[in-house]
């Protein structure tokens, strides 16, 4: 965290002053590490063990805080007798397809409770029908896998759509409940495990468990932080649940001081979520509809509809945003222009896309602030798809490689490309930095900023806004006077925005519009002002509230020195300038403070309402012994008890009966190139990963003599992502000026690489080459019989800027975590010292690796172990 | 005046002259809580417009700037140290190696302790006896009414007698320049009532600017805290006004002994003996004066 977010870490110190005690679990020992009071070295890409083996270590010691366990979670639910565990059947749940390698959940859902309701029966048969419609109807066209991908992401703000509460034992003894099936699940994650899998010693795995539980529970609490290390594996969202099962396990959710934070790659990648720049879901979570799923506004909001919490309302929500794009041309007699939003017909993810450039059917290309040629896995796969579309248009700061590959990029160099054939036309257009325009960041706490602008952009620089609104304006003329049915979306948008005298259009304007506004014309305060008749507009119905009394409340700056602790009027949070989400479980479940060194939100019984340091998360007079009357829908199905008010059962779920693509649990599998097999488990890789099969992309086999270390790629402090935010600039470039590779003095002796010297870094899909840094910093590790070394390569540079180097992220594989689609960026390797070959004599080279480890061109992603 | 050269003096502004002045002003750089983010280093760049300093892959850890120069005036040094499994038997200074760590004999797997790796942003001391201040000739080196010492480069003629005057080595000639360059401790935001460029980046608060007085006082209090702690190690260097520069006008808690962040272990002001010096300078002209008029005196004879 100090290494790539060193301004959010002054708080980690703060906290540190203040006595917290500080773990970092990191396989090279970074800044972080320097300061932490215990670093922890692991393997790369082997959390789940470490993580399950701490969720086993409070499951079987009776560590959990049980009255939260009980009460909030669902731990007492009964699953369906049917669901077999990866204890079963060796590393798979049941449901698993090994054509489709996806899995139906229906065998993991919550057991019927006593008398469901029609309304509940109506929906557990439309869930079942689905999965058998959507299968049946575009066979092998990855409808189902669309589905998946449409789903498990657009769960963010709203939990899967449970058909109802279920059956619950609260004494945790019945061997189908979620309590019992955990504790058999992570029952041979032990101490010995981990050292097996991650190379932790167990006197130090324990200093780690007991610094943690001794840290939770009624008096106290802890906060995980992660970043992409968790989030870019095969098994991502797997390692972001096991911690999530942990800390709610822990009793550290919704309570000060805990939660798990998820630091963001650059400012405001939170913010690019709420209102996406990802393919399947639309502002606030909203699914984006499907093709064939959804031909009416009724289709695309009946699988949340009415389901009990707030995402019930999502037709609201869903209407309003209609309204916010459509205006007066949104009326209820035409769905509310729903027919005009696009749709999507399966994935269409980052690298899915990057594979149909490649294939010549995606066309074109919007590249803005992303240099995929340096900052994406597999750049080889990048360039080539770069290299055979229409056109490109580059928005950026700088001549980044992702816009000059075409002339000196790898490939030219190889001969793999020629740039007289290359017959993609670039377009480049300066954008202005953060500084030269207005507009607001959403950081990791979902605190919208807003940032005045403090110069003018250069030259011809312009900002995204003014970019994207001049290109509506001019598409909007062209098409003019059209009478094509298929230019109404266009030509019916509210396309109209106040803009300064430069013809800068005004982002608060944009910040009002998202909002949104209600028949009066002023600005909402409250996502529950909204409605489903097309009498309100909102662009993002989690960020309504942000201009409520018609005032930028993200410009908001109210030092924390003359407020308390929350300090809420700095910035504004979303939902509701709510600072810490599912606060109701602050309190017990009788509604007082588990303890007064943690109070935070507790019922005032007095006043019959909600109160506390923060905006309760709860509807604010519901009492906590209110149950709810049978068939209730929306918020009034809301139990009293039920803190996890956007889902369903109003419970955080320890098991997940639905919205996984990958398992209800996590489960540890092996990165899809390992030189480990999998202790746990015969499967080797998780089994639902997603494979993108070219020729670009070939998979190094698992435990290959070939290909023995494992190598990882991470940030420098010094220096941006892909590099043209920093190595353009020499006070930064000074500071780090060349690509390094990072081993350990075994490693070093082991290959004869020298300190300061060449060493050369090879996979099956390319070849680079760094200087070598021999430090302590990497530590061998040592897993059973087998000593592991790690290759450590931070991924800044490439051709372009002051100083130039090899791009390390060229030598990762693209294998996609199946609820995310994000690539894995553990891979093995082969390192030897010297420089890599020129030319040509690099494809040879590397072709050379492959055919010595038998890699099946013919089969690329074929890594030998399924 | 008294001390005006060597030993602890109370009011520096005062003897450079200064009838009325602001308090003496100064950094504390507590390196226990530094990051090494560098931050320090490019925010002084940016605002005293100082030149890169070179693109070179030093091979010592994570720091290529590699010490304060005339190009470099914050200086972020960073120390790999294994930790030793078992205390040595033989007096170990903790001095860090410059090149790589030697080759693994046992494997890093067996039973090494890990790694420290210490941090530590270096800058000009602003000694209160200043010996670059007092062996410059043209007076382009001076003392503010802030107490810090300051190089004023269109006075500056490159004579260089500053660079070894320095105890830490701090100032420096810029090569294609030829002219001295350091910390201004920036004296131009300190007239505007603004924090130094360094101190206001800092995201730790490793790097503090404020009144020297105030800043012992929190330096002694955040030393008690830590041995309190348990960190034995910590020590506070530049503190002592009865050092041998008087104490520094910016000084540091560290975490080890000062050599391993390259600092000189007991720095005395090279002008120390400057007083004794002209004695005996007066004495010896005296003296060629006698002997020339005894001359003289002979050859009339």
């Amino acid at each position: 965290m100090a290494e790539a977010h060193p301004v959010g870490f002054q708080w980690v110190m703060e906290a540190k002053r203040r006595g917290a005690k500080i773990i970092h679990v990191d396989p090279r020992f970074t800044r972080t590490s320097a300061v932490a009071d215990l670093h922890v070295p692991i393997r790369a890409g082997s959390d789940i063990a470490f993580l399950g083996a701490l969720v086993n270590h409070v499951l079987s010691n009776d560590l959990d805080f049980r009255e939260y366990v009980v009460a909030y979670t669902n731990a007492a639910n009964v699953i369906d007798e049917d669901f077999r565990d990866t204890e079963d059947l060796d590393g798979l749940f049941s449901g698993f397809d090994p054509e489709a390698a996806q899995y139906d959940p229906v065998t993991w859902r919550y057991q019927p409770p006593e008398n469901p309701t029609e309304d509940q029966q109506r929906r557990e048969a439309d869930l079942e029908s689905d999965e058998v419609r959507t299968g049946g109807q575009y066979p092998g066209a990855g409808h189902k896998e669309s589905h998946q991908a449409a789903r498990s992401e657009s769960h963010g703000s709203g939990g899967a759509p449970v058909s109802w509460k279920g059956r619950r034992d609260e004494t945790l003894q019945d061997p189908h409940c979620v309590f019992q099936i955990l504790k058999r699940h992570f029952a041979r994650y032990t101490p010995e495990m981990v050292q097996e899998v991650c190379g932790i010693e167990p006197e130090q795995f324990r200093e780690v468990a007991d610094a943690l539980t001794a840290n939770s529970g009624r008096e106290r609490t802890t906060a995980f932080c992660y970043a992409v290390g968790w989030t870019h594996h095969s098994v991502g969202a797997q390692m972001i649940r096991t911690a999530s099962i942990l800390q709610t396990l822990l009793g550290n959710i919704g309570r000060p001081g805990g939660g798990i934070l998820a630091l963001r790659g650059h400012a405001s990648i939170q913010g690019s979520t709420d209102i996406p720049t990802l393919f399947n879901i639309l502002p606030g979570y909203l699914p984006m509809p499907h093709a064939a799923q959804h031909q009416s506004l009724d289709e695309w909001v009946s699988a949340d509809e009415g389901k009990a919490g707030f995402w019930g309302n999502v037709r609201s929500y869903s209407v309003s945003l209609l309204k916010s794009y459509w205006g007066e041309a949104a009326t209820a007699d035409n769905d509310f222009c729903f027919d005009y939003l696009p749709r999507i017909t399966g994935d269409h993810s980052t690298y899915n896309t990057v594979k149909r450039m490649i294939d010549g059917t995606t066309k074109g290309y919007f590249l803005v602030g992303e240099n995929p040629a340096v900052g994406s896995a597999n750049g080889k796969m990048q360039r080539l798809g770069m290299a055979n579309l229409d056109w490109l248009v580059v928005r950026d700061l700088q001549m980044i490689e992702s816009a000059t590959f075409w002339q000196d990029g790898p490939e030219i160099e190889t001969g793999e490309l020629v740039t007289e054939d290359i017959g993609t036309e670039i377009f480049f257009l300066p954008a202005a930095s953060h500084v030269e325009k207005a507009g607001s960041f959403t950081q990791t706490q979902r605190m919208l900023q807003w940032r005045d602008k403090a110069v003018d952009p250069p030259g011809d620089a312009r900002s995204e806004l003014d970019f994207y609104f001049e290109l509506g304006n001019r598409i909007r003329e062209k098409l003019a006077g059209s009478t094509d049915e298929m230019d109404r979306p266009i030509l019916d948008l509210a396309w109209d925005y106040p803009v300064d005298e430069k013809g800068e259009p005004d982002g608060q304007a944009v910040l009002r519009e998202i909002n949104g506004t209600g028949p009066d014309g002023r600005a909402l305060s409250a996502y529950t002002e909204l409605k489903a008749d097309g009498s309100t507009a909102c662009g993002c119905w989690i960020y309504c509230g942000v201009y409520a009394e018609e005032t930028n409340q993200a410009r908001r700056r109210k030092p924390h020195w003359e407020q308390d602790q929350v300090a809420a009027e700095w910035g504004w949070v979303w939902p509701a300038n709510r600072r810490i989400l599912y606060n109701r479980a602050s309190a017990a479940p009788d509604g007082t403070p588990w303890s007064e060194r943690k109070r935070y939100v507790w019922w005032d019984a007095e006043k019959g309402r909600w109160t506390g340091a923060d905006v309760p998360d709860f509807i604010v007079d519901r009492a906590p012994d209110h149950v709810p009357e049978e068939g209730a829908t929306g918020p009034d199905a809301i139990g009293g008890q039920d803190p996890f008010v956007m889902q369903t059962d109003g419970k955080a779920w320890l098991f997940a009966p639905l919205g996984l693509a990958d398992g209800p649990m996590p489960t540890h599998y092996e990165p899809p190139e390992s030189p480990v097999r999998n202790p746990l488990y015969g499967r080797q890789n998780n089994p639902s990963r997603r494979k993108l099969s070219d020729a670009s992309n070939p998979i190094n086999p698992s435990y290959s003599d070939v290909f023995p270390y494992v190598f990882t790629t991470y940030r420098l402090t010094e220096h941006h992502t892909a590099g043209a935010m920093s190595r353009t600039l020499p006070y930064l470039t000074e500071l780090q000026p060349e690509p390094f590779c990072e081993v350990s003095p075994r490693l070093a002796a082991e290959r004869g690489l020298e300190h300061l010297g060449w060493a050369t870094i090879v996979t099956a899909r390319t070849a680079i080459e760094a200087r070598v840094l021999v430090t302590d910093r990497l530590r061998s590790l040592r897993l059973g019989d087998q000593v592991v070394e790690q290759v450590g390569l931070p991924y800044h540079w490439g051709r372009n800027g002051i100083t130039q180097g090899d791009s390390p992220n060229d030598l990762v594989n693209v294998t996609m975590d199946p609820n995310v689609y994000i690539q894995d960026k553990v891979g093995t390797c082969d390192i030897r010292p010297g420089r890599r070959p020129r030319g040509p004599d690099l494809t040879a080279y590397v072709e050379d690796y492959r055919r010595r480890a038998d890699v099946d061109m013919d089969d690329p992603t074929n890594g030998r172990t399924d | 005046m008294a001390n005006s050269l060597w030993g602890p003096l109370d009011d520096v502004q005062g003897d450079a002259g200064y009838d009325h002045h602001p308090p003496r002003m100064g950094f504390f750089t507590d390196t226990s809580v530094c990051i090494g983010c560098k931050a320090c280093e490019v925010a002084c760049k940016e605002w005293n417009e100082v030149p890169d300093d070179g693109y070179e892959l030093s091979g010592m850890s994570y720091d290529n700037t590699q010490a304060l120069g005339a190009s470099t005036w914050r200086h972020v040094a960073f120390v790999e140290k294994p930790v030793e499994p078992k205390p040595l038997t033989t007096t170990d200074l903790g001095l860090p190696g410059m090149g790589p760590p030697g080759a693994m004999e046992g494997g890093a797997t067996d039973g090494d302790a890990g790694v420290r790796w210490l941090m530590s942003s270096d800058v000009c001391k602003h000694c209160t006896h200043a010996a670059c201040l007092d062996v410059c000739p043209t007076g382009s080196l001076f003392r503010t009414e802030f107490g810090t010492v300051v190089v004023q480069p269109d006075i500056c003629n490159g004579c260089g007698y500053c660079v070894p005057a320095c105890p830490y080595g701090v100032i420096d000639l810029r090569k294609e320049d030829g002219r001295a360059f350091k910390c201004t401790l920036c004296y131009d935001r300190l007239k505007v009532d603004e924090s130094p460029a360094c101190a206001t980046a800092c995201p730790t608060e490793s790097i503090q600017f404020g009144e020297l007085s105030e800043l012992r006082e929190r330096a002694d209090h955040r030393l008690a805290e830590l041995h309190e702690r348990g960190v034995d190690v910590a020590r506070l260097y530049g503190r002592d006004p009865e050092d041998g520069v008087g104490g520094d006008g910016a000084f540091f808690l560290l975490l080890d002994e000062p050599e391993v962040y390259g600092l000189p272990p007991d720095p005395v002001v090279t002008t120390r003996d400057l007083g004794s010096i002209w004695k005996h300078v007066g004495a010896a002209a005296a003296t060629m004066v006698g002997v020339g008029v005894a001359s003289f005196l002979g050859r009339r004879r």
